[in-house]
């Protein structure tokens, strides 16, 4: 055998930390521009005993997102997808509503509620994993059903006003901890649990090995269809944590337009956090900063005083920007013309 | 008989390999000449010089005597050379018409003329014999009817010279026994054929002649009955006799229990049937031609391929095989396609070599970052796997690191039995020696190993036992000091039963 040479200590980096490097650079890109248009941007002021400023708004706005990326990225990890999730809000946000009208305690409402969402998971699970439908298709399916779903629970208590009030819902939503909005504290220790889940035992790796050889998986004795079953499972559940944090925040079920898209900025802010649709790796901190980086740029628009008409359009542009930073062929096109100007520059000079 | 199509001291290099190196080959009107030769033979570049995909380098092409050059594949169809690919490339999802037709649509005042498309369709079927609904879907119809649409797609009017490159592959006997009357038929209209095929029974039902490559030279050819098998197969494998010997001569007879006995598993149009035992520190070299059966025989033993028959046991107890009950009973498998089956690009070389034995134990039990660094850090150390970290994802590593990678997963699982496919496939000639020197010295510490391979070099130094194969039949067992070149090829060549 050869001689061993040791592997150098420093030659090993913390999984995905380059990937991590776009992400913050375009929320420091987002947020110097802020700084230049309006100087107070980052301010941070504390008014009834809680902070408030533009930064803390728009942690406390990217929550909901942030929290249903953690789950997309989980599931894109696995090469599959979630489009459901923003019904998976509708339903969960019905299913709360209803068990709030029929009396139960919250507290009870708020578990059904989250279970309603592990079932919402199950069946995309079941789909996926169990029938082997292709994810897009099969998510497609309680995409389109959930919000009818969620219109059909509200028919249960047909004629009574949906909004509701609830101290512990509104709380966990709206309220705050100390100085700090309850929300962000829920979406972090939700984000630590998976993390937990994910990377303190052998799931994560699974999941990563289902995604990136499900061939390579099955000869190493991976069960690839509960560990898919399961990513669904989790992504149905932290869509569900959303969903009820988006509900109380509004006091009623409105089914048509809650969350709406929300799928589509999950699964953007997974990919802006460095995650790739063809599976194989999952970048939680990745998707959280995906989501941060969504609504940062949504707020600046909004306090920039561009009109609000031009919010979507510059915010497809920026997506557009940070998404060729990261792809490695349009940095290389990018290397080659610099280059060449350069080596036209150094020709012309003598 | 004059040759309809011809080759002459054709060369044709690619960067690092010599593919082919002065051959000649030629096939006359109303003949079928079987063209053979194991991996790198230098076949599939042949027939691309033949079908226009790739020109020679030098020598010449003649069709009819007339020298000519193919600038593409078009060119070869259009002067009469049409060719039915392994892979049958044709779209499941469209109809027969539309695939017989694609490229050559019939068109009526600019629009295509279906009608005509459709008739055009059924007409050239008829001429193979098939009478089959044309406006079904390709896919509707077995992989032997997909088959026959491909010869027919290939074959146009004027078309004289057909290659056909393992038409047979996927089909079952009965399927087998229709092309090859189909086959026979088309040159008794004189068209003149090339058929290639691994299934050497095939061969010698259909063709009249036989050329044999070997390392890109022809190294034979002649009539069937002046190629029997006992003179094709040394052609063919191409080793100097008695260049090796047994390296475990002296390897006491193995008793003591089975630890893996397979008995009579199978799977149709697959693999015939076979028993197979491993005992605790021994090595079994599964040996045979291209396409002979060996990695199904593997990977029916792992439950990698699902067996139809027959059951496995491992250490007296009868399992379902999948690799999931195989693992957990310490049986481990290195697949020879490391890319397909083996590597997972984007993940590191330590989860790489982790994820069998994690899979083990079950996703909570963790293996601790510590364990896992140090596993990889052995394997690493051990494999002689050149990185300068273990963080570096597989897919970044040279073939045979990737290699190493796959085998050093199998390693740590904690195997009892080990059941290596190609284990030296693109590894260097230093690492080569050092896997065969670690089965050795795997099968001391008590393992049982079964190694699949084509390098005969290799299954004789290692094995206590060889399984020889031939058309996906165990056809014979060698043992201890019987084990040498001359004994495995004369198996191989021997008379006996033949598969699908």
């Amino acid at each position: 055998m050869r001689p061993f040479a040791p592997p150098s200590p420093n030659a090993s980096t913390p999984r995905g930390a380059p990937r991590l490097v776009w992400p913050l650079l375009a929320l420091a890109l987002i947020f110097t521009v802020d700084g230049i248009i309006s100087p107070h941007f980052f301010a941070i002021r504390i008014v009834e005993g809680r902070l408030f400023g533009n930064l803390v708004d728009v942690v406390y706005r990217a929550t909901p997102i942030a929290i249903i990326a953690l789950g997309m990225a989980v599931v894109i990890g696995t090469k599959g997808i979630d489009l459901s999730v923003g019904a998976i809000v509708a339903i969960v946000g019905a299913t709360l509503d209803w068990r709030i009208h029929m009396g139960d305690p919250h507290i009870v409402a708020l578990v059904i509620a989250l279970a309603a969402g592990l079932v919402c998971g199950a069946w995309n699970g079941l789909l996926v994993a169990v029938l082997d439908i292709q994810p897009i298709i099969a998510t497609l399916i309680l995409m389109v059903a959930g919000r009818g779903i969620g219109l059909m629970i509200n028919l249960i208590y047909e004629g009574a006003d949906p909004s509701f009030v609830s101290p512990l819902l509104q709380g966990l939503s709206t309220g705050h901890l100390g100085l700090i909005p309850t929300r962000i504290v829920v979406g972090i220790v939700l984000w630590i649990a998976l993390w937990a889940l994910v990377r303190r035992t052998a799931f994560g790796l699974f999941l990563e090995a289902v995604g990136a050889n499900p061939k390579a998986a099955a000869l190493a004795g991976v069960e690839a269809r509960a560990i898919k079953f399961a990513a669904y499972i989790v992504c149905g559940f932290m869509a569900a944590a959303a969903g009820v944090i988006l509900t109380a925040d509004t006091h009623t079920s409105d089914p048509v337009s809650i969350g709406l898209y929300s799928e589509l900025d999950a699964i953007l802010a997974v990919v802006i956090g460095g995650g790739s649709l063809d599976g194989g790796r999952i970048y939680l901190l990745g998707a959280v900063l995906g989501a941060v980086v969504i609504q940062a740029l949504t707020t600046s628009i909004l306090t920039s005083g561009l009109p609000p008409e031009y919010n979507l359009v510059v915010k497809a542009a920026v997506v557009l920007v940070v998404l060729l930073l990261q792809s490695a062929r349009a940095r290389a096109a990018v290397a080659r013309l610099a280059t060449r100007r350069k080596s036209l520059v150094t020709r012309r000079t003598p | 008989m004059t040759a309809r199509i011809e080759i002459v001291a054709a060369s044709k290099s690619y960067p690092g390999v010599r593919a082919l190196d002065d051959v000649d080959f030629d096939v006359a009107a109303g003949e079928v000449h079987a063209l053979l030769g194991e991996n790198g033979a230098g076949k599939s570049t042949l027939i691309k010089i033949m079908t226009g995909a790739a020109t020679a380098d030098a020598g010449e092409l003649r069709l009819d005597g007339r020298p000519l050059a193919f600038a593409s594949p078009a060119d070869a169809r259009a002067a009469g050379v049409g060719a039915v690919y392994q892979e049958v490339n044709l779209v499941p999802t469209l109809t027969v018409t539309e695939n017989l037709a694609l490229g050559r649509l019939p068109r009526r005042f600019g629009l295509v003329d279906w009608r005509a498309a459709r008739l055009q369709a059924r007409q050239r079927l008829r001429k193979l014999g098939v009478e089959i609904e044309v406006e079904r879907p390709l896919g509707a119809y077995s992989i032997a009817v997909q088959q026959l649409v491909a010869i027919a797609r290939a074959l146009e009017d004027d078309t004289r010279v057909l290659v056909l490159d393992e038409p047979t592959a996927s089909l079952d006997a009965a399927e087998t026994t229709r092309l090859l009357a189909i086959v026979r038929e088309l040159r008794d209209r004189g068209m003149a054929i090339v058929f290639i095929s691994h299934f050497l029974d095939q061969v010698y039902a259909i063709a009249d002649r036989l050329t044999v490559l070997r390392n890109g030279r022809r190294v034979g050819v002649g009539t069937a009955r002046e190629m029997p098998l006992g003179k094709l197969v040394p052609l063919m494998l191409g080793r100097e006799l008695e260049a090796v010997e047994h390296a475990r001569a002296a390897v006491e007879a193995r008793t003591g229990e089975p630890i893996l006995v397979a008995e009579g598993i199978g799977k149709a149009r697959v693999m015939a049937p076979f028993h197979l035992s491993l005992r605790p520190g021994e090595a079994v070299g599964l040996s045979g031609l291209l396409g002979a059966g060996r990695t199904e025989s593997a990977k029916l033993v792992f439950g990698a391929l699902r067996a139809d028959c027959g059951s496995v046991r491992i250490a007296g107890e009868e399992i379902s095989p999948s690799p999931r009950a195989c693992l957990a009973r310490g049986v481990a498998f290195c697949p020879e396609d490391r890319k397909a089956e083996g590597i997972f690009a984007e993940l590191s070389i330590r989860e790489n070599i982790a994820i069998a034995l994690q899979s083990k134990r079950g996703w909570l039990k963790a293996l601790s970052r510590a364990e896992q660094d140090r596993l990889a850090r052995q394997m690493i150390e051990a494999l002689a796997i050149a990185t300068p970290d273990a963080e570096k994802p597989v897919g970044q590593l040279s073939g045979g690191n990737q290699q190493k990678a796959v085998l050093a997963r199998a390693l740590v699982s904690e195997p009892r039995v080990l059941i290596l496919d190609e284990p030296t496939r693109g590894i260097d000639v230093g690492a080569h020696a050092e896997i065969v020197a670690l089965i050795r010295r795997l099968t001391g510490q008590g393992l049982a190993v079964l190694v699949a391979s084509s390098e005969l070099e290799e299954l004789i130094a290692v094995s206590d036992r060889v399984a020889v194969l031939r058309d996906r039949v165990f056809v014979g067992e060698l043992s201890g000091a019987d084990i040498n070149l001359k004994a495995i090829m004369r198996t191989i060549a021997a008379p006996g039963p033949t598969g699908a």
